[in-house]
């Protein structure tokens, strides 16, 4: 198969045992976990500053840490939320420990530039937290519009600036990685169309990342230009023009949100047949419809930009063609209902992540849609109607998927099981928790409650502090999830190689897998959801056999 | 086993004999991907300068016609350094290994010369970095495609430096250093061309 690097020398290269996940490892599933372990503890840092703001906005007055600590801590939980905790799990983390498997490839194309991917992220992270503790950080939240963000205390800015770019230089590195793996390195006799769907969500996403991160960096280097040389590009007092600096930064960030909500996409599309025993339904329009997303999200970045000025033709054009998203995304949500549809559904933690995910992204997806139209947008616009959007996409959306590949992967990686009773315990609360927190933030912004503010009317202080009670719960569901991880790494029950009976490739080895991934031959998979027809079990024995079969050999 | 399944497994055998081999063609992919990346950042700032020059028109007085003998030198420079690389590219390939460090050195000079004229542009200009939205644009956007052309020049030196025979490890068999600089080189000299037409001729 294609070995990039002969196996005896990398095996004996590398260090064992747990500390390999603190060395500059290059096995594609040491990388993903370090992803994962590393982007799960910023979730944690992000999940404390989302804590103060919630505190804060218990009561309508700025009592609990002043104005300017406040947009420090606004900033810095939007963009380690996105920048080190999203983009860096459902890519980096899954796409590392799976893509290989479902190529059929031993690692990635390019197992040096991977390691140096992840290795960007913590000092990145680091340097971006470190900011508040020595000079401050960013003040000007995650988009960091000028003028304010070059009128703003100039150090925490460009910090915050240097680190978006390592975190973005990664995201590049990460995005041809994949390309290379999933276009270049397919094990012999796979097509492009027997691939599972997961592949297909990661070449989407990081056709996305190359053609719309470059301009995100593009455009920050301009705007450390007008910061540290006073230049005039963003900035009008000096002539600039801010609105620029909008459509620019929008073209990296609406996309940002495929490259959040596209490969959790693909991760949904491989839990829900595995535990509905049944097919994916509707392969190829699933494949189109990430296609067609890739597509539409680079031709919608305006619809942030309705309040901006944006002249009738343009507003017209961006409200038709963010509406038309709606279509390859309806497709892909009917699908997935359609699979569960008449299915064997075992209801584990995996499962009702998933599902909570099918109903936070309706909703998510219909304000979206709402969102696009300018009558509408003009209303809401920066009110916390927008706030809540975004978080049933990327919280309701992604989040939740992150905690379904977890409970569903956990076993492969460590060969131990979850604990399903915590699993759930850990579900329910985070559904409630999460729509307690969100959903009443619709009808605050509604009525014209602006966000990022500190302070509020107190006509808002009542549901505001239903959705600080939401977000306590959210916080409290954390305890059971990393006890159950915990006290399942050491005392879980033995998963054994296959515990849910997959057909794709990673659960076709041992648990965890060895070191290049397969004993012998990769397998060839050519339906990875041929699941509830006749042969599928006999299938699955011949393939185990095989499997165990060369293990003995 | 059945002996449908056999025969791919040998044939995969096979193949995989041959990409080990031709293991260097993933590398060019990358790099390909990678000047697509690169490539876009160029597309942000051409779009911010065309932005800039629809919407934000200077006063008339302000305006300042860029001199075209310099530029259109350098656009020369460039070009002719492209087709001195290929021929190094030639040369290395037909295990001419002098010729081949021959055509590198007048690439890497013809490379250190634009930037030697580009500098003298900068010295002779009117306007500062500061000095309004355009000469911003125009510094920004040059500077980041000499900052380019430095690094290509860099490369060849470096690519120059191990295709020394006997002793440098790029040789016609081990050509991809020499072939991901040139395309690298080739993509500089691309978007110069567009660098050119955008800010000096429209
Ligand atoms: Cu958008």
């Amino acid at each position: 198969m294609t070995i990039s690097i002969p196996p005896t020398d990398k095996v004996s290269l590398q260090p064992k045992g747990l500390l390999r996940y603190l060395s500059f490892s290059l096995d594609h599933k040491v990388i993903g976990i370090q992803y994962l372990v590393c982007g799960f503890l910023f979730y944690l840092i992000g999940g404390l500053l989302a804590s103060a703001i919630r505190i804060e906005l218990t009561s309508p007055m700025s009592d609990f840490m002043a104005r300017d600590v406040y947009n420090q801590v606004l900033t810095l939980h939007g963009t380690i939320m996105i920048f080190l905790w999203i983009v860096p799990v459902v890519n980096g983390a899954f796409g590392n420990y799976l893509i290989p498997f479902y190529v059929g490839a031993r690692d990635m194309a390019f197992p040096r530039l991977n390691a140096v991917a992840f290795w960007l992220i913590p000092p990145a992270g680091l340097m971006l937290i470190s900011s508040y503790f020595i000079t401050g950080a960013a003040q000007s939240g995650w988009t960091a519009y000028p003028p304010l963000s070059i009128t703003s205390p100039a150090t925490g800015q460009i910090i915050w600036i240097l680190s978006v770019l390592l975190l973005g230089g990664s995201s590049i590195f990460g995005g041809i990685n994949f390309i290379a793996t999933i276009l270049k390195l397919r094990r012999p006799g796979l097509k492009l169309m027997q691939l599972p769907m997961y592949c297909w969500a990661m070449l989407g996403t990081s056709i996305l990342v190359v053609l719309s991160t470059p301009v995100l960096a593009g455009t920050l280097i301009l705007l450390s230009f007008d910061i540290v040389a006073h230049t005039g590009f963003f900035n009008p007092a000096l002539g600039g023009n801010v609105i620029v600096y909008q459509h620019l930064f929008w073209f990296y960030s609406h996309p940002a949100v495929y490259i959040m909500v596209l490969p959790a996409f693909g991760l949904v599309s491989e839990i829900l047949p595995i535990h509905c025993r049944k097919p994916l339904f509707g392969y190829t329009t699933m494949v189109y419809s990430i296609m067609a997303i890739v597509v539409l999200g680079l031709m919608v970045w305006a619809h942030h930009m309705f309040t901006s000025g944006t002249p009738p033709w343009m507003r017209l054009f961006f409200t038709i063609a963010t509406a038309f998203i709606a279509v390859p995304t309806g497709i892909k949500f009917f699908n997935w209902v359609a699979t569960l549809w008449g299915g064997r559904i075992s209801l584990n933690s995996a499962v009702l992540f998933s599902c909570g995910f099918i109903i936070n992204f309706v909703l998510g997806g219909i304000t979206g849609v709402a969102l696009a139209q300018v009558p509408f947008d003009v209303h809401v616009h920066d009110t916390y109607f927008v706030v809540a959007h975004f978080h049933y996409v990327v919280y309701g959306g992604s989040v939740f998927v992150i905690f379904s590949s977890i409970y569903h992967w956990f076993p492969k990686a460590t060969g131990k099981m979850l604990n399903e009773n915590l699993g759930r315990i850990h579900f329910f609360i985070t559904f409630i928790g999460f729509n307690l927190c969100f959903a009443p933030q619709h009808w605050l912004g509604l009525n014209g409650m602006p966000r990022r503010v500190a302070e509020y009317d107190p006509q808002f202080t009542f549901v505001n502090q239903i959705s600080s009670f939401g977000a306590l719960l959210m916080a409290l569901s954390t305890l059971p999830f990393l006890w159950n991880i915990f006290h399942s790494s050491i005392k879980g029950q033995i998963a054994g190689d296959n515990p849910w009976e997959g057909l794709t490739p990673e659960w076709l080895t041992s648990s965890p897998p060895p070191v290049e991934n397969w004993i012998g031959e990769a397998p060839l998979v050519t339906e990875p959801y041929g699941y509830g027809q006749k042969d599928e079990l006999l299938e699955l024995e011949e393939r185990t056999e095989e499997v165990s079969e060369r293990a003995k050999e | 086993m059945t002996t449908s399944t056999k025969k791919i497994e040998e044939s995969a055998s096979l193949q995989a004999v041959h990409e080990e081999e031709t293991h260097g063609d993933h590398r060019l992919f990358g790099l390909i991907a990678f000047l697509i990346a690169d490539g876009m950042t160029f597309a942000g700032f051409f779009a911010a300068y065309l932005t800039f020059k629809a919407v934000n028109p200077l006063a008339p007085e302000a305006i300042y016609e860029l001199e075209l003998p310099l530029p259109t030198i350098n656009t020369i420079l460039l070009l002719l350094s492209s087709a001195t690389f290929h021929r190094a590219g030639k040369a290395l390939k037909t295990n001419q290994a002098g010729l081949c460090q021959r055509w590198l050195l007048i690439t890497a000079s013809l490379g250190l010369a634009f930037l030697g004229s580009q500098m003298i542009e900068y010295f002779t200009l009117p306007f500062g970095l500061t000095d309004n939205l355009y000469a911003s644009t125009f510094y920004a956007l040059t500077g980041f495609h000499g900052l380019h052309v430095t690094l290509g020049t860099i490369m060849i030196l470096i690519v120059w430096w191990q295709s020394r025979s006997p002793g440098g490890r790029i040789t016609s068999k081990n050509d991809f250093p020499l072939e991901a600089a040139e395309l690298y080189w080739h993509f500089v000299d691309g978007i110069w061309v567009v660098l050119f037409i955008i800010l000096y001729l429209l």
